[in-house]
């Protein structure tokens, strides 16, 4: 075990504040707590350790031993080899926050290149170093409008078919704002000039997803023109794989571009950690939270990268700052900034087009199942909604005896959508795993 | 340092200038001398809004810190420059010219006598 002090330092430290021994420091504790016996096995060596931790992860089944149809904000990628090998490298993995330019070059230069490469993905002027996932990033541009109009206007609109996580982390980080919600309630398939309504001139921000939670792929453009007409701001939540095919969200006129960027090169893991991408218009660059880096050059003219446009931040601005995040998902962003240089323009469309086409194939034979139907009006990306004749707890119950990782109960969050699962279909599926769902589904009807 | 002698002055560094109920308001000399290089500047009121003495109206920002702009007294904005944001550093080579920042039409005159003269914001400068 590595500790840091030395007897003699613990007894000089004990002298200095006039304790006699490290026991006295807990008298407030009370004693028949103070040291709890811990009923614990004896000590493993290593190896026994290993073998245990082995046996207990060999018990998971993960995406990587099914066959995933699940996905829902978080998506089963096939990660290149070259994104594990670069981001282990330990001047990336133990790097802490790169506040001195002098020592961290490599680490400021990495996320300056995600940056440039996300504000690109996007279609915007500017991205920030990244936030924890794509909800806290969706929950940032709603703090950034709220700062933006000075708390003057109030009505924040979320699309029903914004991820319902989402929505949530966003009605927690605003409860301290004074603001109104809405649009959550509206018909959860409805179309996006259904939202145009609740419109007006006290709106701050209106927050739609791209492709929204459900796989459909909306034009925002004119959306987007209507709320500009009130003066609003409008967020658009992206799958970042999905703009390798899609117009830009910068091109539809969006103000803000959040989403989740675990689909690139980052593992499903156990929900996290994932990777919030925030970007932007310029106009807004002084208003957004967490950091930015930029490139500039040094006394002898040579290029270098710094934090800059750091007195906007909470550590200079203190409670008067946009937000108090100052913390960006440094590994993850460069995981992400190593994928999208690895597969390249080509790649990331390539990934797209296969996840589009596989999808549209499992689309076109599930509806041929009998007893089920798909209810996702295309234009659709890689995922899309599917009536169940059973419910869809006991219909993945069957599919995962099946080896196969079913998809995801929209009951739970749109009670009107009960009996519906949310298919998701990536590059990892083969068509032989297409073909073996429908058959399990096809059971799953009989039964 | 440039302490005119026809402002009055708050011990957070604004300055005031008085016409009638028209009070315009920047910050001075010695402040833009503390914060350094001035590079952004968001006047964070607008015409038509009241606003109590105190408030922050404006946020100054330098290569090294951020500063609000306390407003010295309570009133009703009639003007904003405009043209600040696009020309920040005016503030460190004009503060009591053309980095003025808003006009207030003033609800109570009497806020003006808690206020210092040159003198009294030379001797604080110095404290």
């Amino acid at each position: 075990m590595f500790t840091p002090h030395t007897d003699a330092d613990r007894e000089e430290m004990l002298r200095v504040i006039g304790v006699h021994k490290l026991d006295d420091l807990f008298a407030d504790v009370p004693a028949a707590h103070r040291f709890p016996l811990l009923d614990l096995p004896p000590a493993f060596t290593e190896m026994e350790a290993l073998m245990q931790m082995e046996e207990l992860a060999g018990a998971n089944e993960t995406a990587h031993d099914l066959a995933c149809f699940l996905g829902a904000g978080a998506y089963y990628h096939y990660t290149p080899a070259v994104v594990d090998a670069i981001i282990r490298r330990g001047e990336f993995l133990t790097a802490y926050t790169p506040y001195q330019p002098e020592v961290s070059q490599g680490t400021l230069q990495a996320i300056f290149e995600y940056q440039s490469l996300i504000a690109n993905l996007t279609g915007m002027d500017v991205s920030n170093a990244s936030h924890y996932d794509g909800a806290t990033a969706t929950a940032e541009a709603a703090v950034m409008a709220y700062s933006h109009f000075r708390g003057k206007r109030t009505r924040f609109i979320l699309s029903p078919s914004l991820n319902p996580q989402y929505r949530d982390v966003v009605k927690t980080y605003m409860s301290g704002y004074e603001h109104e919600l809405l649009g959550c309630d509206s018909e959860p398939l409805g179309k996006p000039n259904d939202l145009t309504a609740l419109l007006n001139d006290n709106t701050a921000l209106l927050v739609v997803q791209y492709p929204d939670f459900f796989g459909r792929i909306f034009d925002f453009t004119a959306l987007i023109e209507k709320a500009h007409e009130v003066g609003a701001l409008v967020a658009v939540a992206v799958n970042p794989i999905a703009l390798g095919v899609l117009k830009t969200p910068g091109a539809m006129g969006a103000d803000i571009v959040v989403g989740e960027g675990q689909p690139l090169g980052i593992p499903l893991s156990y929900g996290g950690p994932y990777l919030g991408i925030f970007a932007t218009k310029k106009e807004y660059v002084r208003k957004i939270a967490g950091r930015l880096v930029g490139e500039s050059i040094d006394g002898k003219g040579r290029r270098g990268y710094v934090l800059t446009l750091t007195a906007r931040e909470q550590h200079i601005r203190r409670e008067k700052a946009t937000s108090n995040i100052c913390t960006n998902q440094g590994l993850m962003a460069l995981a992400a900034t190593v994928y999208m240089s690895f597969v390249g323009k080509s790649g990331l469309r390539q990934v797209a087009n296969l996840c589009y086409q596989k999808a549209h194939y499992a689309a076109a034979q599930i509806g041929k199942v009998p007893g089920y139907e798909v209810k996702t009006p295309a234009p659709y990306f890689h995922e899309f909604i599917v009536k169940c004749p059973k419910s869809v707890e006991d219909t993945n119950l069957h599919l995962l005896d099946h080896g196969i990782l079913g998809g995801y109960d929209l009951g739970k969050d749109y009670p009107a959508l009960n009996g519906h699962m949310l298919i998701a279909v990536t590059e990892m599926v083969s068509k032989d795993d297409i073909d073996a769902l429908c058959e399990v589904l096809a059971e799953v009807n009989h039964d | 340092m440039n302490i005119p002698s026809n402002l009055k002055y708050t011990s957070t560094d604004e300055w005031v200038k008085v016409d009638g109920n028209i009070a315009t308001i920047g910050v001075t000399d010695h402040a833009q001398e503390q914060l350094s290089d001035v590079v952004f500047v968001e006047v964070t009121v607008s015409v038509g809004d009241k606003v109590a003495k105190k408030s922050t109206i404006a946020t100054v920002e330098s290569v090294k810190a951020a500063a609000d702009v306390n407003l010295p007294v309570s009133g009703k904005v009639v003007a904003v420059n405009e043209d600040l944001p696009q020309t920040p550093e005016l503030v460190n080579t004009d503060p009591y010219g053309k980095a003025w920042m808003i006009k207030i039409e003033m609800e109570n005159l009497a806020e003006l006598d808690n206020l210092m003269d040159a003198a009294g914001y030379e001797k604080h400068t110095k404290e």
